[in-house]
C-alpha cells in the first residue's frame, strides 16, 4: 500500500524537477584547466544551487590537456568560457569579439622560477638560460618581464608539468603562484632554496581569469550572461566563505575527472585564490576589470606585436549594450 | 602486641620493596636491552629486505633501460630509414616483453632529417603489438621527450596512470639519440620504451613486514606510487603529506628520500601510530622504497614477554611478602606473648605465666632467660626486703645511738653560769649519724677545769663505741688524777691493753687554773690549737704527741700556758681543717686563723657558730667527710668573779 502510494509521489516529484529544470536556461562552461581550486567558484555556485537562483542550469564542462575553452566557446560547445585576458584581446585583434562578462584574477599570479643553487639571485642572473615558457598567449606576461630586463634566454616549450626544472632540465620555469610554485614546494624543495620572481612585483600587471561570452552570443541574451557573472561571483564568495566545505566539492569533482588530487594543494590554490580574487583595497568591486589593468595589459601586449589595437573597454566589457 | 605487629610489618615491608626493586631495575634493563637488540636486528632485516627488493626492481628496471639505450646507439650509428626503423621497434618491443610500449621520437627540425612519421610507436595489446604513430609534434613537450633531450641522458619519467584504464601506474624510460654533426653533438630524438610498473606496485605490495607493517613506493618528486592507502597514490606527495598533517619532520625524511639517501628512522605515521622506517633509492629511476614497522607491534613481543615475566615476578613478590609476613608473625608472635608477660612483669607482678618454651631458637632462649631473670629477681626483693628491714632497724638505732652520744657531750650552755672567770663553749656535726669526734670539760677539783678535744680514727658505729670507752675513762681517770701527761698515759695504757682491733685516738687535753689563767695540757697527736690574745690568733707551739691506743708505754709530757684575761684558747678537730669544697680544696688552717681573727671580739657561742658557717659556706653543699667539733674557751680573770 504504502508502495503504491509512494510510486506517484515520485513520479510526481521527478515531473516537477524536471519542469523546475525545464524552466532554467541550460548553459555550458568551460575552465581553463581540469577541475581544481582555481574553479572552485563556479563549482560552488552550482553546487550550492546560486546558478538555480539566477534562473541558470550551468553544466561546467572539463577543461584540460587538449580541451581549449577558446575552441570549444567558438564552437559553441560553451556558452561561457574562462579565459585568460591576453587571451580574449589577442582573439578580439584577431577579429573573434569576446566581451569580458567578469575579471576574476585582478593581478598576474605568474612567476618565474630558479633554484638559488643554480647562481640565479637577480634578473639579470637569468641572461643566456634555458628558461621554460608556456604555449601562447600565456608566455607574454614572461615575454614582457624578459623585454623588461633586455634579457636573451633560451626558450624551453614548457609543459604541464615542472618536472624537467626539477630535473635541472632547464634553469627557470613558468610557475602560477596558487598552483606550480606550490608543486615545487612539494617535491621537496624548500622555499628559501628558491629564487622567485613574481611578474606584478617587476611590474608586469596582468589580469588572468576571467569570464568571458562571444559578443554575438552576449547580444543574444545579455541579461543571463550578467547572471551568470553575478551567479558566478557569488559562488566564488561562499568559497571563501566555506573553505572547507568547497576543498570537498573540488577534491571530489578532481577525483571525478581522475586527475591527482592532494589536499594540501588545493587548499594552498583555494587560499591564493582569495589573495588574487578579493580585492586588496575596498575601492575596487570583486569581478570588476580595472581600466587600468585592462589598459596596462593591451599597452604591453601592443608593444609586443601581439595585438594592433586596444579594443574599446565598454564594447570589451560590454558596458556599451548594458547602457542600452 | 602493636610491636610485634609493626616488626612483621617492617621487615614485610623492606623486603618486599627491596624485591620489587630489585626485579624493576633486572625488569626494566631487559626490556631495554631486547628493544635496542630487536631494533638493531630489524634494522638489519629491513635494510635486506628492502635491498634486495630494490636489486629485484633495478634489475628489470636495468634490462629495459638497456634494451633502450641499445636501440638509441644502433638508431646513432646505422642510417634506418622508416620501414627499417618501425621494423626495429617493433622488434625489440616484441623480444622484450617487460616492456608495454617501445618507440622514438624525433625532432622535427629537417636539419635532423626527422623519419616519417616522426613518432613512430608500437604498444602491446594482448599478444598483439599496434602500431600507434603521432605526428601532431605534441612529444616536443612532454616530459619524456624533453627531460632526456635537455639533460642529454637517460631519464625514467614521473609515473602516471596510463590514459585506458586509470588504475595501471606506467613510466618511460627514455634515451636520448645523439646526432653528431662534426661540430657539435646534438639531440635527434628521443627513443621511449614505456613500462606498466603493476608488477613493481605487486612486488611492492607483497612486501609484508610484521602484521600491520606496510611498505610503499615514493617517486623522485616524493610523490606516493604504492601505498597501503590508495588515496595517497599519485594524489600526494611526502611532503604535501608534511604539510596537510603539520609534520616538519617528515619533510625533512622526504627531502633525503628523494636526494636518494637511505636510512633507519623513528617517525609518526599518517595515522599517528609511531612507526620505524627504513627506507633506500632505486637508483636508476630516483624512486624510494621504504618499509614501516608499527613499533607497537614491533615491539609486542618483548612487551609481552616483558609483561609475563613481570608477572610471574609480581606473583612471586607476593608470595615472599607472604610468606616473610608468616615467618615474621610466626618468629614474633612468641616475642609478643613474652613481651605481654614481661609488661606484667615489669609492673610487678613476678608470678605471671611466661610462655611455654616450644622451640630452642632465640625467642625459646629468651624465655628461659626471663624465667631465670624472673627468679632471680623474686629472690633478690625478697633478699632486699630483708635487708632492708634490718637497714631499717639499724637506722633507727644508729638514731638512739647518736642521740645517746650527744647526750654525753655536755651541750648544755652556759655551763657553767656561776663561774665568771672563764667562759667555754663547744659544738660538734658529726660527719654520719655517729661520730669519733668528741670534747668534754668536768671540773677536778673547784679551781682546776679540764677540757679536752679528741678525734677518734674512723666513724660510724666501732668509731662511736671506741669514743665512748676513751671519754669515760678520760672523765674518771681526769677527776682521778688530775694532771693532763698522766691522765693521757694512763688512759692509754687501759686503752692499748686490749686493743685487737688497733683503733685509735687523738687527745688534746688541758687543765685550766681558774684563779691565775695557767693551763697545763698534754697532746696526743691531736691538732694545735688556736690562741686568741689580744685580737690575734695564732696555732699554740706544742708538742705533737702520739695517739692514745696502739701503744701502751707512750710518755706524755706536760706543758704550760698562762692565758690573760680576755684570751681566748679554741679547740678543733681536722673535720674543720680538711673541710673540702666541690673542687676539693681544703678550708685549711689559714682561712680558720683568719676567720678567728675576725671573730675575735664575739662570744664564744658567736664565735662557734661564725666558725661552722664558714666552714659550711667553703664546702658549699660539698658533702660533709668528717666530724666537725670546736670547743673554745674564754679566760675572764679572777676580777671578773669579783667585780
Amino acid at each position: 500500500m504504502w508502495i503504491g502510494l509512494a510510486v506517484p509521489l515520485v513520479l510526481f516529484w521527478l515531473c516537477l524537477a524536471h519542469a523546475r529544470a525545464e524552466g532554467l536556461a541550460k548553459v555550458r562552461l568551460m575552465p581553463l584547466w581540469s577541475p581544481q581550486a582555481q574553479f572552485a567558484g563556479y563549482y560552488m555556485a552550482r553546487e550550492k544551487g546560486i546558478y538555480a537562483r539566477y534562473g541558470l542550469d550551468v553544466d561546467i564542462l572539463e577543461g584540460g590537456p587538449g580541451r581549449s575553452p577558446l575552441q570549444s566557446l567558438i564552437s559553441g560547445e560553451v556558452d561561457f568560457a574562462v579565459l585568460w585576458l591576453a587571451t580574449a584581446l589577442q582573439q578580439n585583434d584577431d577579429g573573434l569579439k569576446l566581451v569580458n562578462l567578469a575579471q576574476i584574477i585582478q593581478r598576474s599570479s605568474l612567476m618565474l622560477v630558479a633554484k638559488k643553487a643554480s647562481g640565479i639571485a637577480g634578473p639579470a642572473d637569468l641572461q643566456g638560460r634555458k628558461v621554460g615558457l608556456w604555449a601562447g598567449e600565456l608566455s607574454l606576461p614572461v615575454l614582457a618581464f624578459l623585454e623588461r630586463y633586455r634579457l636573451h634566454v633560451q626558450r624551453i616549450s614548457q609543459a604541464y608539468t615542472v618536472n624537467l626544472f626539477l630535473r635541472g632540465g632547464i634553469d627557470a620555469a613558468s610557475a602560477m603562484w596558487y598552483n606550480e610554485y606550490h608543486t615545487i614546494l612539494n617535491a621537496g624543495i624548500n622555499p628559501d632554496e628558491l629564487q622567485v620572481f613574481s611578474l606584478h612585483e617587476h611590474g608586469i600587471s596582468f589580469p588572468e581569469d576571467g569570464l568571458y561570452a562571444l559578443e554575438q552570443g552576449y547580444r543574444k541574451d545579455p541579461a543571463r550572461a550578467r547572471a551568470f557573472a553575478q551567479a558566478s561571483l557569488e559562488g566564488w564568495r561562499y568559497a571563501f566563505a566555506h573553505p572547507e566545505e568547497t576543498l570537498e566539492v573540488v577534491l571530489r569533482r578532481m577525483r571525478e575527472a581522475k586527475v591527482p588530487a592532494s589536499r594540501s594543494h588545493q587548499e594552498w590554490m583555494l587560499a591564493r585564490m582569495r589573495d588574487l580574487i578579493m580585492p586588496a583595497d575596498s575601492s575596487e568591486t570583486l569581478g570588476h576589470l580595472q581600466l587600468a589593468g585592462f589598459q596596462a595589459a593591451g599597452t604591453i601586449l601592443h608593444k609586443h606585436g601581439a595585438i594592433e589595437d586596444i579594443p574599446d573597454y565598454a564594447t570589451f566589457t560590454g558596458d556599451a549594450d548594458a547602457d542600452h | 602486641m602493636q610491636t610485634t605487629k609493626s616488626i612483621a610489618r617492617t621487615f614485610t615491608l623492606i623486603v618486599s620493596v627491596c624485591t620489587v626493586l630489585i626485579f624493576s631495575v633486572a625488569i626494566g634493563s631487559f626490556y631495554h636491552r631486547s628493544r635496542v637488540a630487536l631494533e638493531q636486528e630489524v634494522a638489519n632485516n629491513a635494510a635486506h629486505l628492502v635491498l634486495a627488493s630494490i636489486n629485484r626492481v633495478e634489475t628489470t628496471l636495468h634490462a629495459i633501460g638497456k634494451v633502450a639505450e641499445d636501440t638509441s646507439r644502433s638508431l646513432e650509428i646505422a642510417g634506418y630509414h622508416d620501414q627499417s626503423l618501425t621494423t626495429l621497434l617493433k622488434e625489440t618491443l616484441r623480444d622484450n616483453r617487460d616492456i608495454h610500449g617501445f618507440g622514438a621520437a624525433f625532432d622535427p627540425n629537417p636539419a635532423f632529417n626527422p623519419p616519417h612519421p616522426v613518432v613512430p610507436y608500437y604498444f602491446r595489446q594482448g599478444e598483439r603489438l599496434v602500431f600507434a604513430p603521432e605526428d601532431n609534434f605534441q612529444h616536443l613537450s612532454q616530459d619524456w621527450y624533453q627531460i632526456p633531450k635537455e639533460l642529454g641522458q637517460m631519464a625514467w619519467s614521473e609515473p602516471s596512470f596510463d590514459k585506458a584504464s586509470g588504475t595501471i601506474l606506467m613510466t618511460s624510460c627514455s634515451v636520448p639519440i645523439f646526432s653528431d654533426n662534426g661540430r657539435e653533438k646534438q639531440v635527434r630524438g628521443v627513443v621511449v620504451a614505456d613500462v606498466s610498473l603493476e608488477w613493481l606496485t605487486e612486488l611492492v605490495a607483497s612486501i609484508r613486514v610484521l602484521d600491520t607493517g606496510y611498505s610503499f613506493l615514493l617517486s623522485r618528486n616524493g610523490t606516493f606510487l604504492t601505498h597501503p592507502d590508495r588515496d595517497l597514490i599519485m594524489n600526494e606527495t611526502i611532503f604535501s603529506l608534511a604539510e596537510s598533517r603539520h609534520k616538519p619532520d617528515l619533510r625533512e625524511i622526504g627531502r633525503k628520500m628523494v636526494l636518494g639517501e637511505s636510512g633507519f628512522v623513528a617517525y609518526t605515521n599518517i595515522h599517528d601510530v609511531s612507526t620505524l622506517m627504513y627506507y633506500a633509492p632505486v637508483p636508476s629511476t630516483g624512486w624510494t622504497l621504504a618499509v614501516v614497522f608499527p613499533e607497537a607491534e614491533l615491539y609486542a613481543d618483548v612487551r609481552n614477554l616483558t609483561l609475563v615475566v613481570a608477572g610471574i615476578a609480581l606473583a612471586g613478590i607476593l608470595l615472599l611478602t607472604a610468606a616473610v609476613y608468616w615467618v615474621a608473625r610466626r618468629v614474633t608472635a612468641p616475642l609478643g606473648a613474652l613481651a605481654e608477660a614481661t609488661e606484667a612483669i615489669a609492673s610487678g607482678h613476678f608470678d605471671t605465666e611466661l610462655p611455654a618454651v616450644k622451640s630452642s631458637d632465640e625467642v625459646g632462649k629468651l624465655t628461659l632467660a626471663f624465667t631465670a631473670m624472673t627468679g632471680a629477681l623474686k629472690k633478690y626483693i625478697r633478699n632486699l626486703t630483708e635487708t632492708t628491714a634490718a637497714k631499717e632497724r639499724i637506722q633507727s638505732e644508729l638514731k638512739m645511738a647518736t642521740d645517746i652520744q650527744a647526750s654525753l657531750l655536755p651541750q648544755l650552755f652556759p655551763a657553767f653560769p656561776d663561774r665568771p672567770e672563764f667562759d667555754i663553749h663547744a659544738a660538734m656535726d658529726p660527719a654520719k649519724e655517729v661520730g669519733g669526734d668528741f670534747y668534754d670539760f668536768f671540773f677536778i677539783d673547784p679551781t682546776n677545769l679540764c677540757f679536752l678535744m679528741a678525734d677518734v680514727a674512723d666513724k660510724g658505729v666501732p668509731a662511736a663505741l671506741y669514743m665512748m670507752v676513751a671519754k669515760i675513762l678520760l672523765k674518771t681517770e681526769g677527776q682521778r688524777l688530775g694532771e693532763p701527761e698522766q691522765i693521757l698515759s694512763r688512759v692509754n695504757e687501759i686503752l692499748a691493753a686490749d686493743n685487737d682491733s688497733c683503733m685509735f685516738t687523738t687527745v688534746f687535753c688541758a687543765i685550766l687554773n681558774t684563779e691565775n689563767g695557767e693551763v697545763r695540757f698534754a697532746n696526743a697527736g691531736h691538732n694545735a690549737p688556736v690562741l686568741i690574745s689580744g685580737g690575734q690568733a695564732e696555732f699554740l707551739s706544742i708538742r705533737a704527741g702520739f695517739v692514745l691506743g696502739p701503744i701502751a708505754e707512750t710518755v706524755y709530757t706536760a706543758e704550760r700556758i698562762t692565758l690573760e684575761p680576755g684570751d681566748v684558747l679554741f679547740l678543733y678537730t681536722d673535720g674543720i681543717t680538711e673541710a673540702k669544697s666541690r673542687s676539693e680544696e681544703l678550708y685549711g688552717e689559714e682561712r680558720l686563723l683568719q676567720t678567728l681573727q675576725t671573730a675575735s671580739r664575739q662570744e664564744l657561742a658567736e664565735m662557734i657558730r661564725t666558725v661552722r658557717a664558714e666552714v659550711f659556706r667553703h664546702a658549699d653543699g660539698a658533702p660533709q667527710s668528717d666530724d666537725v667539733t670546736m670547743l673554745a674557751i674564754k679566760y675572764r680573770g679572777m676580777a671578773a668573779r669579783n667585780p
